[in-house]
């Protein structure tokens, strides 16, 4: 079927079994590679986008309901987004499979919460990074705070 | 006669008894003996690709996993090369072209095995580079001095990409003297990771990204038991499913080969098949065979005469501890694209085994392992994973099969049900205390499961000639060499699923057993649990590395102060691969449930080439071994491998980790160590030891679970 979303601000019209998980059309057929496949399950959030603002996991999101949506992968934070600018300063990744997964969910959660608590971090962050590197990742997220806070 | 691989030139006598006493004295040497470097080809050219953008390209045989090899080795290589580190790039050798590491990366080995190697190759491509800018100049070789990627020479100066734009063949020269370490720039600086930009990005590095042009999607069917063999299978119905192109059928596996992983893999699960297991297998089984005094033993250490003194139970003090099985549960999945062709073969995975790969690969298709080339991606996470890759046979194999490309890869219930465990351990420590509460003599047994026996890693002579698991005893010999009376045994049991390297291989259960008794000895002796310690680490260099440390770790935490209210402060030390590391865990309870709030790690590395990244290994090793101390644990019910699935796959989350982690980095030695395993060790022994002191309650299994 043929399914209609924005993605990264470009319009795009996709033709693909309706049932295909989400990060298989992101990956596959757009080549935006840094959505990643984990688990399959929605369990771990290396596939994790932003539709419409939110975290959404995308392995588990059939393609045709992201029909009319809006959607935002790693690919489109550019360089100097503040979530990107604080995991570099924090010097975050270690493998960094997991990586964009939680720079979109802490993206989803900036939208909602500029200024997150840690408890606000911890219920919100539920995300797997097998290096573990949440202590510097909670850094990073407070400083992706700060730096959207000072340009907004 | 028997020689060994690292040239001892012993000879063994043929008697058990001779034969066991010589097997612990290959134990002994190869607790502490470095793990040299064995790669294929030291030629500079090899190594460096000089571009004319003025790129310096170290084409790496070591793969980067997180660990920030790729890091420390460009800055090894930039400083003898007289290169700026912004013109530095690494890239995965391919096994074609490259030079190939015969062994692995793993082991923390790739920094202090390449140590010198790596200075002597760069030294060397320095001087060619020397000669040809002299040539290139019109003047003689000592005129020529090279800083900052640039050559000069009185007036004159050339870029390493001007001189390489002007280089056909680059003359042969001799390896120069090395500079003195004290002159080396990049080395002890925290230079930012060098893929930091591609990983902040999501550009597409690893294993699961790559791909070939017209590939297909192969799924393997797997058994979804232990100990089972496939009887029948209908794949009728998923040779007519859409998107099918073939289903493969070898002796030992199914593939469904089709134009979309989705379609492959729903494909797949049409296959009826019928699969037959031997035995009835559950954990409890598992647990009755992983026992101290099952299966075979092997003396490991051995120090005065701990038997005649602990055979008797007067005084005797006597624990036992446990851990379980753990999944490596990376979350890159294993996986290949391979294409093979009439007379070669590609393969793009994550691999840690990039020899073993190609040589497997080359078996199964019948191919010279030369035809064969491994390109090396980035890895989703190593951990001792990726030490051996049979999904590159499979790749390869339905590649053949089709004439095109074709990526597979597991999906996550496959990768915990075929994974390589942690084995499930049983430690048993005795000792006694002398008048001076001190220990008179200590015994340490651990009973494991199978890491370096059976694997495609080391050939079998190899651990059949030290005749016990170097794997499953790491960390297991009693560091407390002042003791006057100590042994360690390995028992050797094989069960009936494939158990291996998992980060830090047994460093972490033997030192949760080791450390966590010796915190009760320390009581039985009413003394400080660090100065009890302390008191029984002889003058040796390693003990005083290890008691520096010690007193580092226990001076930083502020020991002497206690915890906060309601907190308590435990403390753990162990040393691998001759890298003494101690932690101070503050814990509290809240909820029922064990929560660590700060972990203070002193770790003494020798040299560090890296501190922001020794730091981050420190990091990361604190809260995966804290993962693996008070959440992760498999089971086996009816022979299914469980849980499949991370969440029932319990793990520590962001809510886990430690607010406060304090590393101290000490450099008592005159080369570098391996940092990305001896940080993992003292973590849940720490822990295990704070909560025993907030409520005198000794938890011996892992993992840990408040009563």
């Amino acid at each position: 079927m043929e399914i209609t979303f924005k993605i990264n601000g470009q319009p795009q019209t996709v033709d693909v079994d309706g049932d295909t998980p989400l990060v298989w059309v992101i990956r596959d057929v757009l080549n935006l590679k840094g959505t990643k496949y984990g688990c399959g399950k929605a369990a771990c959030g290396a596939c994790t986008i932003n539709i419409d603002g939110n975290a959404i996991r995308s392995c588990s999101y059939a393609a045709k309901y992201a029909n009319g949506k809006d959607i935002l992968t790693i690919e489109g934070l550019d360089e100097s987004h503040p979530i990107k600018q604080a995991w570099t300063e924090h010097i975050v990744p270690q493998c960094g499979y997991c990586q964009p997964g939680f720079m979109m969910a802490t993206n989803a959660l900036l939208n909602r919460t500029p200024k997150p608590t840690d408890t606000d971090i911890d219920n919100n962050i539920i995300n797997i990074c097998r290096c573990a590197t949440y202590y510097r990742m909670r850094k990073a997220i407070h400083r992706a705070s700060e730096l959207t806070n000072e340009n907004a | 006669m028997v020689r060994s691989s690292a040239g001892l030139g012993v000879v063994i006598g043929t008697g058990y008894f001779t034969r066991s006493i010589w097997r612990r004295y290959i134990a002994e040497f190869a607790n502490t003996v470095e793990a040299p470097y064995q790669g294929t080809s030291n030629d500079p050219t090899i190594w460096f690709e000089l571009t004319t953008n003025n790129e310096v390209i170290l084409h790496s045989t070591k793969v980067e996993m997180g660990q920030g090899t790729h890091t420390g080795l460009a800055q090894i290589a930039a400083d003898e090369l007289g290169a700026s580190m912004e013109q530095m790039q690494v890239k995965h050798a391919e096994s074609m072209s490259g030079n190939v590491d015969k062994f692995a990366t793993g082991g923390s080995t790739s920094i202090f095995s390449l140590w010198v190697p790596l200075r002597e190759i760069a030294a060397t491509m320095r001087e060619m580079i020397r000669t040809e800018a002299a040539t290139l100049m019109n003047t003689s070789i000592d005129q020529v001095s090279i800083e900052n990627g640039v050559a000069k020479a009185g007036s004159q100066s050339m870029t390493f990409g001007e001189i390489a734009s002007q280089v056909e063949n680059w003359q042969e020269v001799s390896t120069p003297e090395l500079k003195p370490v004290d002159q080396l720039k990049y080395v002890g600086k925290p230079i930012p990771r060098i893929d930091l930009k591609a990983k902040v990005n999501g550009e597409p590095i690893f294993g699961m990204d790559a791909e070939m042009p017209g590939m297909l999607y192969g799924s393997v069917l797997r058994p979804p038991l232990v100990d089972a063999k496939l009887i029948s299978a209908n794949t009728s119905k998923a040779e007519s499913m859409p998107g099918v192109v073939k289903v493969v059928k070898e002796e030992d596996f199914i593939g469904v080969v089709a134009d979309t992983f989705y379609n492959a893999e729903k494909a797949k699960l049409t296959i009826d098949a019928q699969w037959e297991t031997n035995k009835d297998w559950n954990i409890e089984d598992v647990a009755d065979m992983i026992k101290v005094g099952k299966g075979d033993a092997q003396t490991i250490q051995k120090s005065g005469s701990p038997k005649g003194i602990l055979n008797d139970d007067e005084g005797l003090i006597r624990a036992e501890y446990k851990s379980p099985m753990g999944a490596h549960a990376q979350i890159e999945p294993n996986g290949a694209v391979a294409f093979v062709e009439e007379d070669k073969a590609t393969i793009m995975m994550s691999t840690q085994v990039i020899e073993l790969t190609r040589k497997e690969v080359a078996k199964r298709i019948g191919l010279s392992k030369s035809d064969v080339n491994v390109k090396p991606t980035y890895l989703g996470g190593g951990f001792g994973r990726r030490l051996h890759t049979p999904n590159a046979i499979q790749a390869a194999v339905m590649s053949k099969a089709v004439g095109k490309p074709v990526k597979s890869f597991l999906t996550r219930k496959e990768e915990f049900q075929h994974d390589t465990f942690r084995p499930p351990t049983h430690n048993v420590l005795t000792a006694k205390l002398n008048d001076e509460g001190l220990i008179e003599a200590m015994e340490h047994n651990i009973s494991s499961g199978d890491v370096s026996y059976g694997s495609p890693l080391l050939p079998g002579f190899v651990n059949d000639f030290i005749g016990s698991d170097i794997g499953a005893w790491r960390g297991g010999m009693i560091q407390y060499s002042g003791i006057p009376n100590y042994q360690a045994i390995s028992w050797r049991v094989k069960l009936p699923f494939a158990t291996s390297w998992w980060r830090s291989l047994g460093l972490l259960a033997n030192t949760f057993a080791i450390e966590s008794f010796m915190d009760e000895l320390s009581e039985k002796a009413e003394k400080d649990p660090i100065e009890f310690r302390l008191a029984q680490i002889d003058n040796s260099k390693a003990g005083k590395r290890l008691k520096a440390v010690i007193e580092a770790c226990r001076d930083k935490a502020n020991w002497s102060a206690g915890a906060p209210e309601g907190r308590a402060l435990g403390f753990a030390c162990s040393t691998d691969v001759n890298v003494p590391c101690a932690h101070i865990a503050e814990v509290s309870i809240e909820n029922n449930q064990i929560k660590v709030h700060k972990v203070t790690c002193a770790m003494d590395p020798g040299m560090v080439i890296n501190p922001d990244q020794v730091r981050a290994q420190c990091e990361g090793s604190i809260i995966m071994g804290m993962s693996a101390s008070l959440f992760e644990e498999m089971s086996l019910k009816n022979n299914e491998l469980q849980p499949t699935i991370y969440g029932p796959y319990r793990m520590a989350m962001m809510r886990h980790a430690p607010k406060e982690i304090d590393v101290v980095l000490l450099e008592n030695d005159d080369k570098p160590g391996g940092v990305g395993e001896p940080p993992l060790g003292p973590i849940g022994a720490a822990i295990a030891n704070a909560v025993y002191r907030l409520r005198g309650d000794r938890i011996r299994e892992m993992p840990l679970k408040l009563s």
